[in-house]
């Protein structure tokens, strides 16, 4: 996973709730077999419209999508991280996500930025006043930053220095592989198995 | 103190804990399917990696496949590449699959419970998240990303943090007509769709209990739609009857009983969220929207958005009663349907089929709308034809497929049109999720059959 430790871009509102995974990338989408060029199918519906945000130049070149309430319900496909990474996203700011989309966000080094409500539509009325704003998340300070305005988020320290390390789950969960091992051997023998097969 | 239900299970599984970091939790079960399994094998071999206990891993093929000709090859070269994908990887990693044509290939939450597998106390996990279906028998089960997908595959574990609890309490006797959809679809209309976040929902109360295993999962299957990370339910007799005799009930069948009857929550352990429905009350819902908490008993009328104080809310009233090309006050069994379909992890179950098949036994579907019925497994299908539901099914004019997702998310060819309206037994109304336009109602199997009949949203009562 590639680092994360400060990003400086300009931003994209999309004045949405309730964004779902299958707005994000339609499940057509999801047949292929690799991590990458899922960028044509994210917003997929919405972008036939031009009026659609996306669609706007003056947004075009926007890196961190500032969203509605509940971004990212639905289905736990992590397509959904890579479509906006693969279109060129870093971060996304929204009041609440759902759960299961900021745990893949998280693992994926896509920073969700979860700031109030408040604070949202104050970046939504900056960034379509002056398309142009800079917007700086920083990990460091946990800070978003843009115009003189500074505003912190919280997010935990462990996966805070998992992103600013860019650290592979997997490495670290295997040096601890002697607790699995010990843990394994006291599990009871009634606790079901996929093989052999039982028909 | 004591303990809830979650955290009971939950302990029972952290193989590591520290401060300041998520628990290592152990995974009992991880369910593999083709859509979000691919890029997760494909990590483990770049990085030189085993799958840890493929004997605690199955594959089975749903999202994408095909409901008709299903021994042909598929024809969609995308498709077909990604079924193919899994098959190899299966093969490699030597994990058991269950492929197109075989007796126990289905949805992969219908295929864990009919084969015994999805056991009470377990930690369940699948890249899908629906996975929540299997806390009906009182496990932990939740959807999880590929990036995870491929982290389970590798330890058996994954770090996670615990989620906090909340008791959804249905008091009461459920009205004739009125089923586990009706509930799980009346609960999220109260809590919202991000009324669960952060949970693990336990679902109590008399009306609960009541209900029969494929109800309870029925219900636990939407919960994600609340958006709660699990939801669960305390095993009781019930589930030990619907597991035993199942191909993978325990063989020490006390032993695992007796720590199943320990599965309940403490009467005195506290949860951080407490709410309450009467049963008593409910009616048969439907949405109306473009998410699942967009929705009212049957009897009601396309609501109105100005009357809507939160302005969050009025918007996305607005935009939704747009996309569903509805009227503010129309009542909703005048809202004629396209397409009704019975099937999904949510209700393509047996019991599902033959409430259906109660409904229209000696009826003919309504002429103005096609119906499609899809088994929730090729074991559902089979049982189903031995009690001839296809015959009651395929008598009233509808459609009888093989056992896959199809339209629930419209991956295959199983679509919407544009402008094309369903009524879905299936679990989410999002924009789109059936077919590019397409306009989804949800419903439960009861009503989606009288749907049929009347060609306009119907319960049985209205037959």
């Amino acid at each position: 996973m590639e680092k994360f430790v400060t990003h400086t871009g300009s931003g994209v509102p999309l004045r949405r709730s309730n964004v779902d995974t299958d707005q994000i990338i339609p499940a057509v989408y999801l047949k292929r077999v690799t991590r990458n060029g899922f960028e044509d199918g994210l917003f997929s519906a919405w972008r036939s419209d031009p009026e659609f945000v996306l669609n706007k130049q003056e947004f075009k070149s926007g890196t961190v999508l500032v969203a509605g309430p509940e971004f990212g319900t639905g289905s736990s496909r992590e397509h959904a991280v890579w479509a906006l990474q693969n279109y060129g996203f870093k971060a996304v700011i929204s009041s609440r996500f759902a759960d299961i989309f900021r745990g893949n966000s998280l693992k994926g080094g896509l920073l969700t930025v979860i700031l109030p409500q408040s604070a949202v539509e104050a970046l939504w009325v900056a960034i379509e006043g002056n398309p142009a704003t800079a917007i700086t998340v920083d990990l460091e300070s946990r800070t978003v930053t843009y115009h003189d305005v500074t505003v912190a988020f919280e997010l935990d320290d462990y996966t805070r220095w998992r992103l600013m390390e860019g650290l592979d789950d997997i490495g670290l969960t295997l040096k601890h592989t002697d607790s699995i091992d010990s843990f394994e051997a006291k599990r009871p023998s009634y606790k079901p198995k996929t093989l052999p097969i039982r028909i | 103190m004591g303990k809830t239900l979650a955290e009971k299970i939950w302990e029972d599984h952290i193989v590591r804990s520290a401060a300041g970091e998520p628990d290592l939790l152990y995974i009992d079960l991880q369910l593999i399917h083709e859509v979000t399994s691919a890029q997760a094998f494909d990590g483990l071999r770049l990085a030189g990696r085993q799958v840890r206990r493929p004997d605690l891993t199955i594959a089975t093929e749903d999202h994408n496949t095909p409901t008709i000709d299903i021994l042909k090859p598929i024809a969609d070269p995308v498709s077909k590449l990604q079924i193919d994908t899994l098959r190899n990887n299966a093969k490699e990693f030597g994990i058991r699959i269950h492929s197109l044509g075989d007796a126990d290939q289905g949805v992969v939450h219908v295929v864990g419970p009919q084969l015994g597998i999805t056991q009470p106390g377990m930690t369940i996990v699948c890249g899908d998240s629906h996975t929540s279906t299997h806390g009906a028998f009182g496990a932990i089960a939740f959807g999880i990303g590929t990036s995870e997908v491929e982290h389970v595959l590798a330890t058996q574990t994954l770090p996670s943090s615990r989620p906090k609890t909340m008791a959804i309490n249905v008091e009461g006797t459920l009205k004739t007509g009125v089923t586990a959809k009706d509930i799980i679809l009346a609960i999220i209309a109260q809590i919202g769709t991000g009324g669960g976040q952060g949970y693990i929902i336990e679902y109590r109360g008399s009306a609960i209990r009541e209900l029969s295993m494929e109800g309870r999962m029925t219900v636990c299957n939407m919960s994600i739609e609340a958006g709660a990370r699990a939801g669960l339910i305390a095993p009781d007799q019930k589930t030990f009857d619907y597991i035993k005799g199942k191909p993978h009930a325990p063989e020490d069948f006390a032993a695992a009983q007796s720590y199943w009857e320990t599965l309940f929550t403490d009467a005195d352990a506290q949860f951080d969220r407490e709410i309450t429905l009467n049963a008593d009350e409910l009616e048969p819902f439907v949405t109306w929207g473009t998410n699942p908490g967009q929705g009212l008993p049957l009897n009601a009328s396309v609501p109105n958005p100005a009357e809507i104080k939160d302005s969050e809310e009025r918007g996305a009233a607005e935009r939704a009663l747009q996309y569903m090309g509805l009227e503010a006050g129309t009542p909703l069994k005048k809202i004629a349907i396209d397409t009704v379909f019975l099937g999904s992890c949510t209700n393509g179950r047996i019991e599902d089929l033959r409430a259906a098949a109660s409904v229209l036994e000696g009826k003919k579907i309504s002429p103005t709308l096609r119906m499609l019925v899809v088994p929730g497994s090729e074991r559902v299908r089979q049982q189903a034809m031995k009690e001839g539901l296809d015959k009651v099914f395929i008598d009233a004019g509808a459609e009888w497929r093989n056992a896959g997702c199809s339209m629930c998310l419209g991956m295959n060819p199983d679509q919407l049109a544009v402008g094309e309206r369903s009524a879905s037994t299936s679990n989410r109304n999002f924009e789109g999720r059936q077919g590019k336009g397409g306009r989804t109602h949800l419903v439960s199997p009861l009503v989606a059959a009288a749907t049929a009949i009347r060609g306009t949203l119907s319960s049985p009562a209205d037959l």
